[in-house]
C-alpha cells in the first residue's frame, strides 16, 4: 500500500464487494433499482459535479454527463474538480472524479451544447434527467425541451440557490407529475453576491437526493 | 376564476401569451404548465384559459 493519501489504485474492491456494501446500507431492492437506474446530469458545474458524485457514490448504474466546458479556477470554488485539472474538459475531469469514487458505475459522456434539436437524441435513454445549467435561458429551455417531447422521463431542475441567504430556505418542490424543482426560486447570481459553494452544494444535494428519491418510489418531496 | 401559482386570477378567456403580458415574467426565462402538461412556447398565443384551469408558471434564475 503507499503511503501517500491517494492509496493504491491497484487494489480496488471488487463491483460485488461495492454493490454488497451500498446493499448493506440502503438495502438490496432499493440498490437494485439505483444499479438499473441511468440518469443525466445537463452541466457539470456547481449544480451538476455535485450531483453526479452524489448520485455514483450512492450507487447509481450509469450517469450521462453533458457540458461543452473546461474546468477553469473560478470552478475550485464550488465544483467537483481538482487544481490539476484546471485545463481538461469537465467531462473527462468529471469522469476521473468519479472514477475514483464510484469505479463501476457507467458513464457516458458528450463534451457538445445542448441544443433543442440533440435533446431528444442526448437524453432519450435516462429515466432520470437532472438540469445543471448555470444560465436561466438554458434552464428554461432544457426543461420546455424535456417537458414538450420526452413527458414520460422525471426532470429534476434547479432555479435559485445563489447568495449567502439562509439554507433552510431551498426546498424542492413537485410542479407537475414529472416535474421536480429545487432551490429558492429567486436568488439571482445576476443580484451581486453571486454563487456560494455550500448553498449551491445543498440545492444540489435537493436534486441528488429526489432522483434517489423517484427511483426509491418516493414522489413526493 | 383560473388558479396560477395558487392563486385565483379573474383571467380566463384571455391566452397564456394575454396574461403574461399582464406580469413582468421574462418568455425565456418560464415554462408554462397548464392542467400538468407544458404549454409550448409557440401556443401560449393560442392556448385560451378557462375557468378551473390550473396553471403553473415557473421562472428561472440564473446560478448553477
Amino acid at each position: 500500500m503507499k503511503k501517500d493519501g491517494l492509496g493504491n489504485p491497484e487494489n480496488l474492491p471488487t463491483r460485488e464487494e461495492m454493490l454488497h456494501a451500498l446493499a448493506e446500507r440502503h438495502g438490496e431492492d432499493r440498490q437494485k433499482k439505483f444499479s438499473n437506474a441511468v440518469v443525466a446530469v445537463c452541466g457539470l458545474g456547481g449544480l451538476g459535479s455535485n450531483v453526479s458524485v452524489s448520485l455514483a457514490r450512492a450507487g447509481i448504474g450509469k450517469l450521462i454527463l453533458i457540458d461543452s466546458d473546461a474546468v477553469d479556477i473560478t470552478n475550485l470554488h464550488r465544483q467537483q474538480y481538482g487544481a490539476s485539472q484546471i485545463g481538461i474538459p469537465k467531462t473527462d475531469a468529471l469522469s476521473a472524479v468519479l472514477a475514483a469514487a464510484a469505479p463501476y458505475v457507467e458513464l457516458e459522456t458528450h463534451h457538445i451544447c445542448v441544443t433543442e434539436e440533440n435533446i431528444q437524441e442526448l437524453l432519450g435513454s435516462a429515466d432520470i434527467i437532472c438540469e445543471c445549467f448555470d444560465r436561466a435561458e438554458a434552464k428554461a429551455l432544457l426543461v420546455n425541451t424535456v417537458l414538450e417531447k420526452l413527458p414520460d422521463k422525471y426532470l429534476v431542475a434547479a432555479s435559485g440557490m445563489a447568495g449567502f441567504a439562509s439554507a433552510n430556505l431551498i426546498r424542492t418542490r413537485r410542479i407537475t407529475e414529472h416535474f421536480y424543482l429545487c432551490g429558492d426560486g429567486v436568488s439571482d447570481v445576476a443580484d451581486g453576491t453571486g454563487l456560494v459553494s455550500s448553498r449551491v452544494m445543498v440545492c444540489a444535494a435537493h436534486q441528488a437526493h429526489a432522483v434517489l428519491r423517484i427511483l426509491s418510489g418516493e414522489y413526493e418531496p | 376564476m383560473v388558479k396560477i401559482n395558487g392563486k385565483d386570477q379573474d383571467v380566463s378567456g384571455k391566452t397564456v401569451l394575454e396574461y403574461l403580458e399582464m406580469t413582468k415574467y421574462d418568455p425565456r426565462r418560464i415554462a408554462v404548465e397548464l392542467n400538468e402538461e407544458i404549454i409550448p412556447k409557440t401556443s401560449y398565443g393560442e392556448t385560451v384559459l378557462q375557468d378551473g384551469d390550473t396553471v403553473e408558471v415557473v421562472s428561472f434564475v440564473g446560478g448553477g
